[in-house]
Parts: C-alpha cells; sequence; structure tokens
C-alpha cells in the first residue's frame, strides 16, 4: 500500500553499535549496565546481520501484510460489555491506587 | 514461587491406576484407550466414570511426577476437585454435562484465569490475578472440562526450550537432561508425563508443534483467527494462536471444536465455525495431494540431523502407500520466513510490552518519577530474552531503520503467502518434519541465534496464518520423539486432520 516507493532503498548500515544498543534501551525503558550492553550488542547484532538476507529479496511493488486472514473492517454494535471488569477488580491488581485512580510518582520532577 | 502449592500441600490422594516407567528413567505413560480425552468424555457423561475419580487419578499422577518435570507454575487442585464435582452433579441431575464432561486440562500460564494466578512465567506478572477468564477458558469450562493447572512457558512465550521461564525449565518427560522444547514446554511435558490427556498452548512462531515433537505427543496450530486471543496475553498479535495437545489426533480435534469458533471480543476472530474436523476423521488420505517441502525435507540442510529427515521420507512413504499423491514441491521463500519472522515479532512484541510499566498491573519497582519508575519495573521483570526481543523490535521500528527491516519483512511476508498460495492451488496439504533436531540437552543452545534456528520448519505457517499439525512418528535411535508436520491452506483443517490420521495409524 503505502510506501511501495522506498522499499527499494539501499541496505541500512547493519552494523549495529553498542551507542545504538544504548539508545533503544533508553526508548523503551530498559536499564542496561556496560556488561549488558556489551552482550546484548553482540547478540542483536547477529540477528540483524542474518536478516539481511531480507534485502535479497525484490519487493517492489509488493503491499507489506500485516495480519494472514482476510478479514477487513469488522464491526459491532457499540454496547457496554457486562462481562468487562468493573472498576474496583481493575484496580484490585495495581501497585498503587489512590481516591479509585492508579497512583504513580511525579511525571514532572521528583518525589520529595 | 513459595506461594504456588502442589496436591502433596492438600489431602491425601488415592492411588493413581496409571502406569508409568520411571523405573528407566523416563517420565512418560504408556498409552493407554481409557486416559483419551474422547473416551473419558464418553465414560463421565454415560455414568460409567466419575469425573472426580478421574480427576483424583490425574492429580495422583502429578503429585507422583511432577517434582521430576515440573511442568506447572500452578497445580490448581481445590479448583480442578469443585469442577469435578459439578460435572457430576449434572451428571447425576442428568443435565448435559458438556462434550468434554470431566476431562482434565492443563493451560499454558499465559491464558488469563479469573482470580487464579497468571504469570506467564515472568516476574513481571508473578502474583497476578486476572479480573477475567479468556474466551477459551470459559468454552472450556461450559464443556465439561476440569482445569487442573497453569502450565511453565518461556517468559511472554519467547523461547523454543522453556529455559527462559523466570522460575526454572520443564523437563523433557522422555529424558529429564533434556529441555521438552518450547515456549510451550510445560504443556507439552504435561501430556506426555500422563499429567492430563489434554492440555493447551499458544503458537507464536511453533511454540506448540515444536514442544509437541520434541515430547513425542500431537500440538495443533489452528488457521489464525480460528480461536479467539480474547485473553491470551499477547506477545506478537498477528502471529499468536492458541491450539491443543494431546496423545491422540482425535483429542486435539475434539478440544478444537469446543473452543474453536467466531467470539466477538476478538476482532481478528474469524467470523464462521470451526471447520468440521470431527466429522471427517478416519476418512483417510485417498485422493489427497501432498507435497513434500524441499526446502525443509532435503538432506545436508544445515541444523537437521539425518534421523529426522530419514523419518520425513517414511511419512511421506507411509502417505503414499495409504492412497494420497505424494511428491516434493519447492516453497523457496521457507528459508527467510526466519528472518522475517525475527523482525515481526519482536517489533510486534516490543509495542505489545510496552504496556507492563508498573502502572495498572504487575511488578513496580520504586523510582523518584514516573519514568524511572517504569524503567526501573521493566528492568526488574523482564528477563534477558524478553529485553533482548524487545530491543530488536524497537530498533526495527525506529526512525530509519522501519523500511529496511520491518516493512521489509512485511513485504517478504506478503511474498511468502502468494508462494504458498500458488502451492497450495497443486497441493491440498503440505508435508516436512516439525524441528530440524529431537530434543536437546539444557543449555546446549545458548546463543539466541542457534536457538531461533530451530523454529525454521515453523516459522512460515505463522506468517501465512495457515494452519499445522505437529503428529509423533517415531522414534531416533535414541528413543527421543520425532514430529511430522503437516500443513494446510486457510481453514484447510479437514485435510490436515484426515492425513494426521493416517500418520497416526502408521506410527502406532
Amino acid at each position: 500500500m503505502a510506501n511501495d516507493d522506498v522499499a527499494d532503498d539501499g541496505p541500512p548500515d547493519p552494523q549495529l553499535t553498542r551507542d545504538d544498543v544504548a539508545k533503544v534501551a533508553q526508548l523503551a525503558l530498559l536499564n542496561l549496565n556496560d556488561d549488558e550492553l556489551d552482550r546484548f550488542t553482540g547478540q542483536l547484532s547477529a540477528v540483524l546481520d542474518r536478516a539481511r538476507e531480507l534485502q535479497a529479496f525484490d519487493v517492489s511493488g509488493v503491499a507489506p501484510t500485516a495480519q494472514p486472514y482476510p478479514l477487513v473492517n469488522v464491526f459491532r454494535p457499540d454496547e457496554p460489555d457486562t462481562v468487562s471488569a468493573v472498576r474496583e477488580e481493575a484496580l484490585a491488581a495495581a501497585p498503587a491506587c489512590e481516591d479509585g485512580q492508579f497512583r504513580v510518582p511525579p511525571a514532572l520532577g521528583e518525589q520529595p | 514461587m513459595s506461594d504456588h502449592h502442589t496436591p502433596a500441600d492438600d489431602s491425601p490422594i488415592d492411588d493413581s491406576p496409571i502406569d508409568d516407567s520411571a523405573a528407566d528413567g523416563r517420565f512418560v505413560v504408556d498409552a493407554n484407550p481409557a486416559n483419551s480425552a474422547v473416551n473419558i468424555a464418553a465414560a463421565v457423561r454415560s455414568g460409567a466414570r466419575s469425573a472426580t475419580e478421574v480427576v483424583e487419578q490425574y492429580l495422583a499422577r502429578i503429585a507422583e511426577a511432577e517434582p521430576a518435570i515440573h511442568a506447572f507454575n500452578l497445580v490448581m487442585v481445590e479448583q480442578a476437585r469443585a469442577a469435578a464435582a459439578a460435572v457430576d452433579a449434572k451428571v447425576a441431575a442428568g443435565e448435559d454435562p458438556g462434550p468434554l464432561a470431566g476431562v482434565p486440562v492443563a493451560l499454558k500460564d499465559n491464558m488469563c484465569t479469573r482470580g487464579v494466578e497468571t504469570t506467564c512465567s515472568s516476574r513481571m506478572l508473578e502474583g497476578w490475578k486476572p479480573p477475567y477468564d479468556a474466551t477459551v477458558v470459559e468454552r472450556l469450562a461450559d464443556a465439561g472440562a476440569v482445569i487442573v493447572g497453569k502450565t511453565n512457558l518461556d517468559e511472554f512465550a519467547m523461547g523454543s526450550s522453556t529455559e527462559n521461564s523466570a522460575f526454572g525449565p520443564t523437563r523433557n518427560p522422555h529424558d529429564p537432561t533434556r529441555v521438552p522444547g518450547g515456549s510451550s514446554g510445560g504443556s507439552a511435558a504435561a501430556v506426555a508425563a500422563g499429567f492430563a490427556p489434554v492440555s493447551f498452548g499458544s503458537d507464536t512462531g511453533g511454540s506448540i508443534r515444536q514442544p509437541a515433537s520434541l515430547c513425542g505427543v500431537v500440538g495443533v496450530k489452528p488457521t489464525y483467527g480460528a480461536v479467539s486471543r480474547y485473553g491470551l496475553i499477547a506477545f506478537a498479535s498477528s502471529l499468536d494462536q492458541i491450539g491443543p495437545f494431546a496423545n491422540t489426533v482425535a483429542d486435539t480435534a475434539l478440544a478444537l471444536s469446543v473452543i474453536g469458533g467466531h467470539d466477538r471480543r476478538d476482532s481478528t476472530s474469524i467470523p464462521e465455525p470451526f471447520p468440521p474436523v470431527l466429522d471427517h476423521l478416519g476418512e483417510g488420505v485417498e485422493g489427497l495431494r501432498i507435497g513434500i517441502v524441499e526446502e525443509l525435507s532435503g538432506h545436508g540442510l544445515d541444523g537437521f540431523q539425518p534421523e529426522v529427515l530419514a523419518r520425513s521420507a517414511e511419512a511421506a512413504d507411509a502417505l503414499s502407500a495409504a492412497g494420497a499423491k505424494v511428491d516434493s514441491v519447492s516453497v523457496p521463500s521457507t528459508i527467510a520466513g526466519l528472518s522475517a519472522y525475527y523482525m515481526i515479532a519482536p517489533a510486534e512484541a516490543s509495542s505489545n510490552l510496552a504496556r507492563y510499566d508498573g502502572v495498572r498491573y504487575g511488578l513496580r519497582e520504586d523510582g523518584p518519577n514516573t519514568a524511572s519508575m517504569m524503567a526501573a519495573s521493566r528492568t526488574a521483570g523482564f528477563g534477558d530474552e524478553v529485553k533482548r526481543r524487545i530491543m530488536l523490535g524497537t530498533y526495527a521500528l525506529s526512525a530509519g531503520y522501519w523500511d529496511a527491516f520491518y516493512g521489509r519483512a512485511q513485504r517478504v511476508r506478503t511474498l511468502m503467502i502468494n508462494e504458498f498460495e500458488q502451492v497450495f492451488n497443486d497441493y491440498d496439504l503440505l508435508l516436512s518434519p516439525t524441528s530440524p533436531c529431537v530434543a536437546f540437552p539444557f543449555e546446549a543452545k545458548a546463543d539466541p541465534l542457534t536457538m531461533y534456528l530451530n523454529d525454521i520448519c515453523t516459522i512460515p505457517s505463522n506468517l501465512t496464518g495457515h494452519p499445522a499439525i505437529s503428529v509423533p512418528f517415531g522414534t531416533n535411535s535414541a528413543g527421543l520423539p520425532i514430529g511430522i508436520q503437516v500443513l494446510a491452506p486457510l481453514r484447510g483443517e479437514v485435510a490436515m486432520y484426515r492425513a494426521a490420521q493416517a500418520l497416526e495409524e502408521v506410527a502406532s
């Protein structure tokens, strides 16, 4: 569908660096120590190197597949589902809650 | 898992009439037709056996051999007894107790059970009790099945050996020094060890079929959308599918007839009844056109054990002798499936697992602000394999790499689907080994890429959405099970089951 024109750009730089992994970990909200950064850089590089074989396929004009069964536009009546969890049950599993809501540390600044 | 109980903690249970062969270091049970799900349900429905008697027999077997296998994260002793008693009450009252009346079943611990701990074998969800049941859980309960426990898996279903469980690995009942496969290793081992005649797993890249093969049981991944994913904790949503394990092909057909069919709560659920597999069992393979996938069946393939390829060739001969038209067919994109999969599955996982942030459920580690709390929680809650896949997926989806990795993988996925659809114009079914190797020793595949190569035969049908089944077909010279995979087109389960039963007949 969209982006057919960019599918045949040259292969990206496949050399994954330690800095790349640190950046990705930050985006994914994972804290890695130095040993983990070294180990994961090597392991993820190996997988990405293998994935370079995808470049060998001519995919110009080929639409991407997001899900394999040809269902489109699935509709149903917009009715409240009586089996859905009620608020108390949903909150019961929360690590912290207050006044019927989830409680988290400050989003801006830091906890006093 | 100190809060997890075993039958030993509960009241005494009867001695088991099930034979086992633990004396030789193995924990598999002899196949006894009376212990098939089909026969248990028939006996309970007729009143010949009580559901209580059946569940006590299985709980006793669990108490005896579970310490050596560790198939379960949780054995639900009291709930199982209560469910069995409810079935018996229905029978006594003359009510229909359902098509799986009194059949003990085990559930992979990534299916939500209301009020019963559901962990995905992750520290992240340890202690979490879902506020709702998965659709399959509801349908099993309505059908009279008796849930005996939640089975171990690779954390969040990511792995092929069950070694990635945060709660320790499951052992293969055929050889406890070897892995059961994964990620549904606990469910496969539970059936092989006689803990339940039927269990359920999820299959994202082979996570039902590969452990079925390694544990010598039948395992089925139905057509994508044929079984509701509502309440299945998501790994890769466009690939995940729930399916059964059992000792017999017919038992998996019975199980699927119960859990399959449309569910309005899953927007990817096919709005049709499950294909009528039970009505066509035993029809044989006369006239079916079956193609041996060359890319997965030729000698000299990297990583394929010669004995596995030999059994696969025998399976093809057996189907031919039974009346099918069998020849070889090339499906070249099969091999690229692995690379496409290891971009698409981690990409979807990185998105799905973003929900574990310490806010609404699961582990929370304190931090001075929201972002640091979330990062501390995710860092402490996830194991290495989950972190690897989240990072791989985040990378594949990030600006500058999306087109080259994720976008390209999605296009190669389309090429694979087109190629398989083309092949299925000429063939009713395809055949290959399920796994390139038999069960391997613990820590034998410590390198992630080496472990990923294990999934080469099973990944294509997740990418294409096609159904596939693994049927035990003998062993190697060391007595370790080998499985044969039958692949079918979308909603082609009826023909798939005809071939699976033919293979079962020859193998037994």
